[in-house]
Parts: C-alpha cells; sequence; structure tokens
C-alpha cells in the first residue's frame, strides 16, 4: 500500500492558542529509515507540532497516522505505546541517580516487589551494545559528560521499544567531537531500522545527516523537500523567506592598543573551587577577541568577574590602563565597559518592565533622566524610542512590555542600550543564543560595526560558527586556563575542537 | 502571548471584582442555610456602612489603619518582598507615637508630627532588622517578621504594663497637642471617631504611588522587585534596596499604628493578642493589586464591611462573623485567580462558539 511508505504523517495539523495559532495546516509525513528534518526558527511552531505528536496538546484539525493507521495520541503513553520517542533538549534525568536507574524509571523489571536491578543492568548493556551506544550502566548521572547524558537519554527511548526517535535540537551543548559521535549514532540507529525527526535551526546540521527536510514558517507548513536538492542557502531562505548572507562582511583588523588586560586571574565558584585559574587575556582596541570553549569551563565566572558580579580571589582586570579589579557592576559600567549578558531573561531585562524602562536600565539614574531624585519618564522615553528605531526592535511601542516581545527583539533592545553607551569594551556573551537567522545576521553586523569604529569587542560563545565567523583572533578555554590564542585564518573548526576538549595543538591530528 | 498580556490589565481590574461577586455570592448561601433571609442581612449591612452618617465616619475611621498595613504590604511586595510583620510594625508604631504624646510637651505643630515621626521610626526599624537580615544572610523575612510580631507584641505590652499604666489596662490619654483627633470632622459625621489621620492616610497613598512610580529610587525598587538579577547587572544595589523597602514599608505600619494611638483611642493599651490590623493589610494589599487607588478601595470594602456587620446583628439578627467569612472568601478568590482565569477563558470559547 501506498501509504505504508511513511512511519509518521501528520496531516494538515492545526494547532491553535487563544489568541494565536501555533500550526496551521501543516503535514509532516517521516519515510520508514530516514532521517526528516524539522526546520524553523524560533517561534515558527517546531515544539508546538511535536508536542501535539507527542500527546502533550490535542490538534484542532488535522489527523496522525502512525504506520499507516490512524490514530488519536491523548497523552505521552499513548505515543510510547506507537513506538514514538522523545531525547529532550533539556534533559529529563536525575543526577543522582545511576545510568541504568534512569533508564528503567517508571518501566521497572520487577523481582516480587523489588527491582530486579541485575536485569535491568542486563538489559540496559544489551540495548547499548546493540546500538553502539557506550555508557557505564553503574556511573551516576552527575559523575557523566553531558554527551554522556545524552546517550542516556536515548537509551531511555529505546528501552521503552521507540522505533521513531525526535531528537529536540540535540547538539545545543555538545562540542564538535560530540557532535560527530551523535551524527555516528543516529546513522546507526537507522541502521537499525529506526526513524527520526531531528527538530533544529542549525542547516550544518540537516545538510550533513538527514535525507528530507520539513520547513516551516510562522506557523504554516512551507514544504517538505530532499536535502540532497538544497544548498544552506536555500534552506535559510525557505525558513526565513528571504535572502540571508552567512559571511560577515568585515575588512582586515587594524587592532591598535590594548584596551582589556587580564593577568593571572582567577576566580572561585561556591565550593571554592578555582573556576578560573590564572588567566591572562589582552583584547585590543579595532579587534574581536572570541573565546571559545564548552560550555562550563570558566566563561561565565570570566565575565561575571570582569563586569564586578562576582569577586575575584586574585589578579588584576584593567581597561584603558585603569584597575578595575574589584569595582562594583556600575564603576564598572561607568569605566567603559558594555555588557551584553548570556542570559538575557536573567539579567539583560527585567521581563516586567517596558521596553522603554529596559533601554535605560543602566543610565536612568543620569541627567537628564534623573534630577534630583526624580525620574523624567518623558525624557526616557524619547530617548528609547529613538534607539527602537535605530537598532529595529520591532515592538508596538516603547511602553510595551519585554515580556511581550519575540527573543530577537529583546536582544535588539539590549544591544541598543549596551552600544548606545558607546563603550570601549564590549562583551558579547552568547549575543546570539536561540535566536532566528535575520537577528543573528543584525547582531553580527552590529558587532563587527563596533569594531570598526574601534571598540574591542570581546565574545564568548559556545556556537564554534560564531566564534569562526567574527573573531580576529581566538582564545580557546579549558578548565579556566586559556590553552591557546590562534589566528582565525590560522585555525579550523576540527583544531579549536581538539583544544576545546583539552588536548594540544602539537598533538592533535595525531589523536 | 501578546494577547494575554494586553488581557491581563484589563484582570487587574475584573479579578477582584468577580472574587468580590463570589464572596458575597458565599456569604448569602451561608445566610439561607444558617435560616437567615440575604437580602434583609445584605441591606442591613449596607445600611450599617451608608445608612447614617456616623455610620459613614466610622467606616472611615475604621478604614484608615487598613489603609497604611495595606501600603506597608503594599511596598513591600513591590520589591519582591513579603512582610508579614506588619502586625508588628504596627504595635511598636502605635506605642512609639502614644509615648511621644504622652511624655512630651511641646505646640502641636511640633507636637503631633514629633509623635507621628517617633511611630513611623518605630516601625521603620521593626521593618530594617528582617531586611538587614534577608540582605546580609538570606534568612527568609517571612520567619523574621513572623518572629518580629511577637517580639513587638511581647515588649510593648511590658512596657506598657510596667511603665505607663494608668487605669486598668491602658496608658494615659495623650496630651491634646499631640492629637489627630478633629471636632471638625467628629461633628461633621454625627460624632463619630473620624480624625485627621483620614486624610493622612489619602496622602500616604499619594506617597507611595509617587515614591515607586516617580523617583529614581523607585524605579530600583521594583526593578529588584521583579528581578534581582537583571538588577544588579545594571549597577544597582539589591542589598541596600531590600533593607531601605522593609524600612519604608515598615515605616507605613508604624504610622498606621500612629493612627490608633494619636486618632481613634488616643492611648495605648494592653494588647490580649494580635490587633489583626497588620494580617488585614495582606488583604487589603492584595485585593487592591498592590496599587495606590487599590488599597484605597479595598480598605473602603473592608472598613466598611466591619463596620456594617452592627447593623447587621441589630437589624437582622445576623452573627458579625459572616463578613470575616465573607472576606475570607474574597482573599481566597482573589489568591485562586487562576481558577477564575481558567473559568473566564472556558465562557469566552463558549461565547465565540456560539
Amino acid at each position: 500500500m501506498f501509504t505504508l511508505e511513511y512511519v509518521i504523517e501528520m496531516n494538515n495539523i492545526r494547532k491553535e492558542f487563544p489568541g494565536i495559532v501555533a500550526n496551521d495546516n501543516i503535514t509532516l509525513q517521516v519515510k520508514q529509515g530516514e532521517i526528516h528534518a524539522l526546520l524553523g526558527e524560533n517561534g515558527a511552531g517546531k515544539s508546538t507540532l511535536m508536542n501535539v505528536l507527542f500527546g502533550l496538546y490535542q490538534p484542532e484539525k488535522g489527523e496522525i497516522r502512525v504506520r499507516g493507521e490512524k490514530v488519536a495520541i491523548t497523552d505521552p503513553n499513548v505515543a510510547t505505546e506507537c513506538g514514538i520517542g522523545m531525547v529532550h533538549q533539556h534533559f529529563m534525568l536525575i543526577e543522582k541517580f545511576t545510568v541504568t536507574e534512569n533508564i528503567i524509571l517508571g518501566k521497572e523489571p520487577k523481582k516480587g516487589t523489588t527491582i530486579n536491578l541485575r536485569k535491568a543492568e542486563k538489559d540496559v548493556a544489551e540495548i547499548s551494545e546493540r546500538y553502539g551506544l557506550k555508557v557505564d550502566p553503574r556511573s551516576k548521572i552527575e559523575d557523566i559528560s553531558v554527551g554522556m547524558q545524552q546517550r542516556v537519554e536515548i537509551l531511555k527511548t529505546l528501552y521503552r521499544g521507540a522505533n521513531i526517535l525526535i531528537f529536540d535540537e540535540p547538539t545545543a551543548a555538545l562540542t564538535p567531537q560530540e557532535i560527530k559521535e551523535l551524527i555516528q549514532i543516529m546513522k546507526n540507529l537507522i541502521k537499525e531500522g529506526k526513524s527520526i525527526i531531528l527538530i533544529t535551526h542549525k542547516l550544518k546540521e540537516i545538510m550533513q545527516v538527514c535525507d528530507r527536510c520539513t520547513v516551516i514558517r510562522r506557523g504554516e507548513g512551507i514544504g517538505t523537500v530532499n536535502v540532497s536538492e538544497m544548498t544552506e542557502s536555500t534552506l535559510a531562505e525557505m525558513m526565513v523567506g528571504r535572502e540571508i548572507s552567512f559571511e560577515v562582511e568585515k575588512k582586515e583588523a587594524k587592532p591598535t592598543n590594548p584596551v582589556l588586560t587580564i593577568k593571572d586571574l582567577i576566580v572561585e565558584d561556591i565550593r571554592r573551587v578555582n573556576v578560573v585559574n590564572k588567566l591572562n587575556l589582552e583584547v585590543k582596541a579595532g579587534e574581536i577577541l572570541g573565546v571559545a570553549g564548552v560550555d562550563g569551563n570558566g566563561q561565565t565566572e570570566l565575565i561575571e568577574a570582569i563586569t564586578g558580579l562576582r569577586s575575584l580571589k586574585s589578579g588584576t582586570i584593567s581597561v584603558s590602563g585603569q584597575d578595575i579589579s574589584g569595582y562594583k557592576p556600575r564603576r564598572v559600567t561607568e569605566s567603559g565597559v558594555g555588557h551584553i549578558p548570556q542570559d538575557r531573561h536573567k539579567h539583560g531585562l527585567v521581563l516586567d518592565f517596558t521596553v522603554g524602562e529596559n533601554i535605560l536600565l543602566q543610565t536612568y539614574y543620569q541627567k537628564p533622566y534623573t534630577s534630583k531624585g526624580i525620574l523624567n519618564y518623558t525624557k526616557m522615553y524619547d530617548k528609547s524610542r529613538g534607539l527602537i528605531e535605530e537598532y529595529d526592535v520591532r515592538t508596538p511601542n516603547e511602553k510595551t512590555f519585554a515580556r511581550a516581545l519575540s527573543g530577537g527583539n529583546q536582544q535588539k533592545a539590549i544591544i541598543a542600550r549596551e552600544i548606545d553607551r558607546s563603550p570601549e569594551l564590549l562583551i558579547a556573551a552568547q549575543p546570539t543564543r536561540g535566536l532566528d537567522v535575520g537577528a543573528i545576521e543584525f547582531i553580527h553586523r552590529k558587532l563587527v560595526e563596533e569594531r570598526e569604529k574601534g571598540r574591542a569587542v570581546l565574545l564568548v560563545s559556545l556556537e564554534l560558527d560564531e566564534v569562526l565567523n567574527l573573531s580576529d583572533r581566538i582564545a580557546v578555554i579549558y578548565n579556566g586556563e586559556i590553552v591557546d590564542i590562534l589566528d582565525t585564518k590560522d585555525t579550523d573548526e576540527k583544531e579549536l575542537g581538539l583544544l576545546m576538549a583539552g588536548g594540544k595543538r602539537d598533538v592533535g591530528d595525531v589523536q | 502571548m501578546i494577547g494575554n498580556v494586553l488581557k491581563s490589565k484589563l484582570f487587574g481590574i475584573t479579578i477582584p471584582l468577580i472574587a468580590i461577586g463570589f464572596g458575597f455570592l458565599a456569604g448569602a448561601v451561608i445566610m439561607l442555610l444558617s435560616g437567615h433571609n440575604p437580602i434583609t442581612g445584605y441591606v442591613a449591612l449596607f445600611q450599617g456602612v451608608f445608612g447614617e452618617i456616623y455610620y459613614f465616619g466610622e467606616t472611615l475611621q475604621r478604614m484608615t489603619p487598613l489603609i497604611f498595613s495595606g501600603l506597608a504590604v503594599a511596598f513591600a511586595l513591590r520589591t519582591g518582598l513579603l512582610n508579614i510583620g506588619v502586625e508588628g510594625q504596627l504595635i511598636v508604631g502605635w506605642f512609639a507615637s502614644v509615648f511621644v504624646g504622652i511624655v512630651v510637651e511641646a505646640p502641636m505643630i511640633i507636637h503631633l508630627p514629633l509623635a507621628m515621626a517617633a511611630g513611623a521610626i518605630a516601625g521603620a526599624l521593626w521593618g530594617f532588622v528582617p531586611g538587614l537580615l534577608k540582605a546580609k544572610f538570606e534568612v527568609h523575612e517571612v520567619i523574621v517578621t513572623i518572629m518580629m510580631n511577637y517580639i513587638a507584641l511581647h515588649i510593648v505590652n511590658h512596657f506598657i504594663r510596667n511603665n505607663l499604666l494608668a487605669s486598668g489596662q491602658r496608658t494615659d490619654f495623650i496630651n491634646s497637642s499631640a492629637s489627630l483627633s478633629s471636632e471638625y470632622l467628629a461633628a461633621l459625621t454625627d460624632f463619630s471617631r473620624l480624625h485627621w489621620g483620614f486624610l493622612i492616610a489619602i496622602i500616604s497613598c499619594v506617597i507611595m504611588w509617587f515614591i515607586l512610580w516617580k523617583t529614581t529610587k523607585g524605579f530600583e525598587l521594583r526593578a529588584v522587585g521583579f528581578n534581582k538579577n537583571a538588577s544588579s547587572y545594571a549597577g544597582m544595589n539589591v542589598n541596600f534596596n531590600i533593607i531601605l523597602s522593609m524600612s519604608v514599608s515598615g515605616a507605613f505600619a508604624g504610622v498606621g499604628g500612629a493612627m490608633l494611638g494619636l486618632g481613634t483611642y488616643q492611648y495605648a493599651n494592653i494588647l490580649p493578642a494580635f490587633t489583626s490590623y497588620g494580617f488585614d493589610g495582606i488583604a487589603v494589599a492584595l485585593l487592591g493589586g498592590s496599587t495606590s487607588i487599590g488599597i484605597f478601595l479595598a480598605a473602603f470594602l473592608f472598613g466598611g464591611l466591619k463596620e456594617g456587620a452592627n447593623n447587621m446583628q441589630a437589624a437582622a439578627g445576623v452573627a458579625p462573623e459572616l463578613v470575616e467569612i465573607i472576606i475570607a472568601l474574597i482573599i481566597f478568590f482573589v489568591a485562586s485567580s487562576y481558577l477564575v482565569r481558567w473559568i473566564y477563558t472556558k465562557l469566552q470559547f463558549k461565547k465565540e462558539g456560539k
């Protein structure tokens, strides 16, 4: 029969929430044994569609067929029975439990009234063997790497008998090497007869592993294409609806005098462990210095130490020759430091304040916005209106709550605030995390503009592509130390990946 | 999502109104069950507030300390702090203002502001301690403020009993130069206990609005209340703002106590138990949505209910405790606004369906 070609068919799905249509007439058909990409910008409706498939939402219209048979997936248990498994972006694991305990959770093999742990361990070992997912069944989750934890997530779905696996943005937290391993795992799974839906907005990964790709834009299905007939830019065009340039255009850097100088910096975390360890770094005016590294190698603490949010144990930080070590955040800001924080909801914005109030969040106390302790809202909103226009922040007006804006526009508001103060040093931490291509393009352009104006830009990002694209020099951070500083034109992803994982440059290619 | 945000403004008014409606409805059911006619009961309640000018004056007098305790709770809430200690701050404010009212001899222009300031300072001090502990040692303010309530109650009782006892359980009357009572207002309302404090309460509502929404400090306080991380990132001193917020909150409560000491009673007495003005302040702030105008209206509602309860008992034979139940239910419905929201959305959907 014709329909049996597809293991999953979601036909003409419509899902509405009060006030918005999240999915409108989307059709997704997954063939047996393929890796099928689901591509769309943030907020395009990818997660909604997958939540419909996984039984968390009920669609208003449309039908779901599993292996040709029409099914009503009323809750996740039904989805599991249908052989659908989800590998979540944010792992659903219990840190204190072992790998085996996490995998069998909710479906424990029993011996009388107790759990038959021996059988469980045997089962887990067997599955991991079969699919080439190496894990130690007895390690605790908190002791294993992020890549390992993801394997546990995959094993969880396989243990429950999943034939169709949904991967939700699986590469977000992985190193380049781990990504390579994950791709191999996905290929093994296909070989063993599984089918995969890969949710992503990373075009490169789609080009690498996927057979077909369904694109959705603003809740509407745009179409399904064979990946082999597409290029990254044609896919991006489908996703965004207009042409996109990936290459950041920039002239040769003309770095001059050092702006940020860090000497022997040591920073402790709450457990009194040195998370930044004797770190030395220099960023010159007129250059973008990228810090590449796997998450959790001291990047956050480094930035917090520079911006005064965290106290230093020892070492010095100076900006344009002025020693700012131990300054409070406001004095750091006033010393000419702009900071685009990595978590815009936690640090960057007061979501329940208006866009205008947020744009003035660093300067509200200065003249002309404050005089004699009284705020001048007229002046504040005049100022913010100008910046909203200049930085193309899409908002109904300056008195809209920041919460109501999309991630990209929230980020633009932060960037407007930080750049407008024309800081000598601009720290950009994960400036494009979770944003769509259009917003990324805009933000990258702004950072390069700052460099062109002769400012020093310190870029910290987990996206290696971003670091490679923007930086003039790249510093690799590992275990709180800068292990190497390279010229961007003399290095590549492979070399950086090895350094990020703790490998040394001279032995790099041999390993 | 944007639609929801726009709607939430409207919800700011509808939720309290729905909650009040439900509260009265439930009150009617209770009256029916206990063999009373709810219409007669509510008419008596209404007349107990608006029926005579004296009742109305007493209602305004009753709502005066409620406004202050409501403002106190709301002010802290705007900075993300739950001040359960308004009760204690109000008690020390009451005592301190009466103390100054009795021992100081001065012309009214000095004496009255001084006595009120004493109340404010005492309350502020009682708020400062939990604020300091929260800022320095991250001790949760709810725990500390509850304990501070007991300390306030027993210390004040101790001082009255051992140092200021005049007759029975109370202190001397305050000197008239520190009194808020007004012959004019009393005459206007058929000799109720309405005093100048009512006007001070209205002014205080304006003051809170002004501090929070017009001053630079208020901007910071609200920023800290919404997001501590972003506030410290933006260079605000979060700990200082926490201490300041608790102190100002305590000062509002302390002045509320002064309203009782310098206005309604003209003395302080040994308290057998908490006055409950402070706890009612939580209800007032909650119902009023922590806005000045909302607090004024909520205080009027609760003050009116408590005053009207007298007439309800006299004219309709309904136990005055009923209004306590109604108040409790109103708060219940406000607190469970999620439920109300849910019902509301369901109804909206039905309407659209048709």
